[in-house]
């Protein structure tokens, strides 16, 4: 039974890696209905910046709240330069941009670090805590926590500031915004943004647990995608949901099955819930849009 | 039952008017008749090997007439019928793997190996292709990029089959009872393919099945109202296309005589997507030119090979804002302005 | 025989009834509208006869044949021709290739003799453009043969999708608003085009919202409100019923 429980926690904490990509995704999908193939790359930008800016010597809080701001950077650059002039690409256009995107960071974290693997300290102490037979780092209870934290935030944000509610509005119609004198252009740059933000926030949180390097976007990006997808493609509780969902199942397909299938269980999770659920799992239970 | 005849006598009465001589011209100047263009290329692929100095060259131009190939059947599911595939790849790989499989662990001829791989990548496309195909637009991508991704796991992953990561070695190919080793007897035979592959996509386009399919990339409503079938033809042009990948796929074994899973990985198929994108949606010639121009490009790149990923980005972007016809038609655009 | 019947058709959406055990003949020949007022369940009903949604109850006949589970297009194989409120047109295709796809039931689409180009094709493909030609200038669409439809006037555009139609050559044609979004002159060139096309023989149905035409040349009005069936006769009859003026009430009938 303590296996059962060590799988679920190991689940969990990847799984809230997978829901706040997944998150940053929806976010931008609901702002501007680009599906961002970046999204994994954004995350590796943020790890990244904030091993390099550690090893320049500044102290890890400072590194951290700075990988997190080039990854929010770098959301704003890539909505400015390449999805705002290519309004006109349409859905195929546009995924390929950001596929793009995300080869060009990628692209460049190669250049400046090499293929090399990288790893942050953890954010306390590094002493594991036993409760019964299950072991856990702190580290995971930083993920976890931070994820919930990140979401509550994201939830008052929507729900309670101006600007978050123009993006609601933005993403509900966007011709109804425009009348209603909302910057939307404006709107889906600040959530370009966010979304850096939120993918940076898991690359730092993630690396002191996996390695980080050039890479690590494409495979974390696509998981962060079947999240999103489970989730139904538009809401964020449903993102976290399905990030936690497809960890679980990973760790346990790990656990008791084989663990080389282990990264199969979300490719086979998304074609299937695309065939048989088109609006995910938990889409259609909310029936929420953002 | 009467009524229902006369009807039919009064339906033929109303589109039996005279007919307008201008439309009796507009059957298709000779330059676009699809044989002319088959002509052309077959005149231009027995040429080419006077510039052809070196089994370098060679070897160069049997990659691209490869990869050409293969992005012509991608662009006929992607460019003709509108439906995305960002998991292409994973036929290339089931034709490679396949025939390397049959023929080296199981002692199958390689001519057989290598036509029961393709007749197998296509029974898979179709059998998954119905469902899958029932998506659109962005779930589409996802859903054939989730199918590419599972295909490239299991390849990685069986290693008493595929030789996992470390790849497998493939058998030399005979034919006809010589065998082909070098680069230029392999420079005729997928010539030959790509010419017919190239003379199988242009007579489909030019042709009531074509045309089927090109309205599929219209609005949803338009192809149903006048009675074509959208799933068949979704799922004809799929398996079609994933046929000629694999069969691709498995000469692409037989050529390199190793593989390895790197050919079924996402990366790949972005590769071919990029091929079809950079000639432009909807082109033939389009496609090859896009296959030579990303097939070359590394080998120029080779000085420089840690940019390949930056820069293979910033064409990916470059194309799709500035040209996202494609090369062709932005060069015949801009041809066309300057005569103007 | 009808031409279409509709017998105690049904339709739900999440309880809600859109079409509620409706029941209608429509005999051949001559011209039939369908009216009702927004929301009244025009367009779930079209949706029901041209096989985009699949009933909850009752079924629908065309020329005596049950469409019961048959998709939109072997439904077009059964005699059925349809236009769009918005015209939905190719962009990527000029306007004669637009209208030759309506020919497609008609020509040779299997793979093997496509791939081959056997002498088939080739002659299908000629009599199509031929057909399709003869059709453009029949609907008076003569001058835009070759032009991409981005760049033809939207009355055009209306009409090119009626060619299209009756490329399929239909018995029985189903006019989903055409007079939507056109002018007086366009509209009366339209009415011209709707008599000729009936006085060939052509059943026509007509889901139209502009109570001049239906009324100046429909011979047979159906007025549904709620999804269920309102008033059913003449243009005489259905413009006195009183029923139909309460439903109506304020718009001119």
């Amino acid at each position: 039974m303590s296996e059962f429980f060590q799988y679920l926690i190991t689940g969990l904490t990847i799984g809230s890696m997978y829901g706040l990509i997944g998150l940053g995704i929806v976010l931008v999908y609901n702002a501007s209905h680009v599906v961002n193939f970046a999204q994994g790359d954004l995350m590796m930008v943020g790890g990244m910046s904030a091993v390099a800016l550690l090893s320049a010597g500044l102290p890890l809080p400072v590194a951290l709240v700075g990988g997190v701001l080039v990854g929010g950077l770098s959301g704003l650059l890539m909505f400015k330069f390449t999805i705002e002039p290519a309004r006109g690409a349409g859905p195929l256009g546009l995924v390929i941009i950001t596929l793009g995107v995300g080869m060009v960071l990628r692209g460049a974290a190669e250049l400046a670090w090499g293929q090399r693997f990288y790893s942050l300290p953890t954010f306390s102490d590094n002493e594991t805590i036993r409760i019964g037979g299950v072991t856990l780092v702190p580290q995971s209870l930083w993920v976890m926590g931070i994820a919930a934290v990140v979401v509550i935030l994201l939830a008052y944000f929507f729900s309670r500031s101006l600007t978050g509610k123009a993006i609601v509005a933005t993403s509900l119609d966007r011709d109804a915004a425009i009348l209603m004198g909302i910057n939307t252009s404006r709107m889906q740059l600040f959530s370009f943004g966010l979304a850096g933000l939120l993918g940076a926030v898991a690359g730092v949180l993630i690396a002191p647990i996996a390695f980080t390097y050039a890479a690590a976007g494409l495979m974390l990006g696509l998981k962060g995608f079947v999240a999103a997808v489970l989730g139904g493609l538009g809401s964020f509780r449903g993102a976290l949901v399905g990030g936690l969902t497809l960890g679980v199942a990973e760790s346990m397909m790990a656990g008791y099955g084989s663990s080389d299938y282990k990264d199969a269980i979300a490719y086979l999770l998304i074609v299937v819930i695309l065939i048989f659920m088109p609006r995910g799992i938990f889409g259609g239970m909310s029936g929420e849009r953002v | 039952m009467s009524k229902v005849e006369v009807k039919q006598k009064a339906t033929s009465k109303w589109v039996c008017g005279g007919v307008n001589e201008h439309q009796r011209r507009t059957a298709g100047h000779f330059w676009q008749r699809p044989i002319t263009n088959v002509a052309v290329l077959a005149l231009l692929l027995a040429c080419l090997p006077l510039a052809l100095t070196s089994g370098f060259h060679y070897h160069l131009a049997v990659l691209v007439g490869i990869n050409a190939t293969i992005a012509i059947s991608l662009n006929l599911l992607m460019g003709y019928a509108g439906q995305v595939s960002l998991g292409h790849a994973g036929f290339v790989a089931l034709g490679a793997y396949g025939t390397a499989i049959l023929s080296s662990r199981y002692g199958w001829p390689v001519p057989l190996a290598l036509v029961s791989s393709a007749a197998g990548a296509a029974l898979i496309a179709f059998v998954v292709g119905r469902p899958i195909l029932r998506l659109k637009g962005y779930y589409l991508a996802l859903g054939t990029l989730g199918l590419g991704m599972i295909i490239y796991l299991v390849i990685s992953n069986e290693v008493w089959l595929t030789g996992g990561p470390d790849g497998m070695p493939v058998p030399v190919l005979e034919l006809f009872g010589g065998r082909l080793t070098g680069p230029a007897d392999w420079y005729w035979l997928i010539a030959v393919m790509l010419l017919l592959v190239f003379w199988l996509s242009t007579n489909l386009i030019h042709a009531p099945l074509g045309r089927a399919l090109r309205a599929l990339e219209g609005p949803e409503a338009v192809a149903g109202s006048v009675g074509i079938d959208v799933p068949r033809s979704k799922l004809l042009v799929f398996t079609l296309s994933a046929a000629i990948a694999a069969l691709m796929g498995g000469f692409l074994a037989l050529y390199a005589g190793f593989i390895s899973p790197s050919l079924a990985d996402f990366l790949h198929s972005i590769e071919l997507a990029l091929m079809v994108l950079v000639g432009g949606l909807g082109s033939v010639v389009g496609s090859i030119i896009g296959a030579a121009l990303i097939t070359l490009l590394p080998q120029v790149l080779t000085v420089v090979e840690e940019y390949e990923t930056l820069v293979y980005g910033l064409i990916l972007i470059g194309v799709m804002m500035f040209m996202p016809r494609g090369l062709l038609s932005s060069i015949i655009d801009l041809w066309r302005r300057i005569k103007r | 025989m009808s031409a279409l019947e509709v017998i105690s058709l049904s339709k739900e959406f999440g309880g809600v009834h859109a079409i509620e055990d409706l029941s209608f003949n429509i005999s051949p020949g001559s011209v039939h509208s369908i009216i009702g007022p927004n929301g009244a369940g025009k367009t779930t009903l079209l949706n029901l006869i041209t096989g985009i949604y699949q009933p909850t109850q009752g079924e629908v006949r065309l020329f005596g044949d049950s469409m019961a589970g048959m998709p939109v297009h072997a439904r077009v194989m059964a005699g059925l021709g349809r236009t769009f409120q918005t015209p939905q047109v190719c962009m990527h295709m000029t306007a004669l290739e637009n209208v030759m796809l309506g020919r497609h039931i008609h020509l040779d689409g299997r793979f093997l003799p496509t791939a081959l180009r056997l002498p088939r094709i080739l002659s299908g493909e000629r009599e199509a453009r031929h057909r399709a030609a003869e059709l453009m200038e029949y609907v008076g669409l003569a001058d835009y043969l070759n032009d991409e439809p981005g760049s033809m006037p939207y009355g055009a555009l209306k009409r090119l999708e009626v060619a299209r139609a009756l490329a399929c050559e239909p018995k029985l044609l189903l006019l989903d608003e055409p007079a939507a979004g056109l002018g007086a002159s366009e509209k009366a060139d339209l009415t011209g085009l709707i008599e000729k096309l009936s006085g060939a023989g052509l059943t026509i149905v007509l889901v139209e919202h502009d109570m001049k035409l239906v009324m100046s040349i429909s011979q047979h009005i159906l007025v549904i409100n709620y999804g269920q069936k309102l008033a059913e006769g003449q243009p005489t009859e259905v413009r006195r019923n009183p029923d139909v003026v309460a439903a109506y009430l304020g718009s001119a009938v």
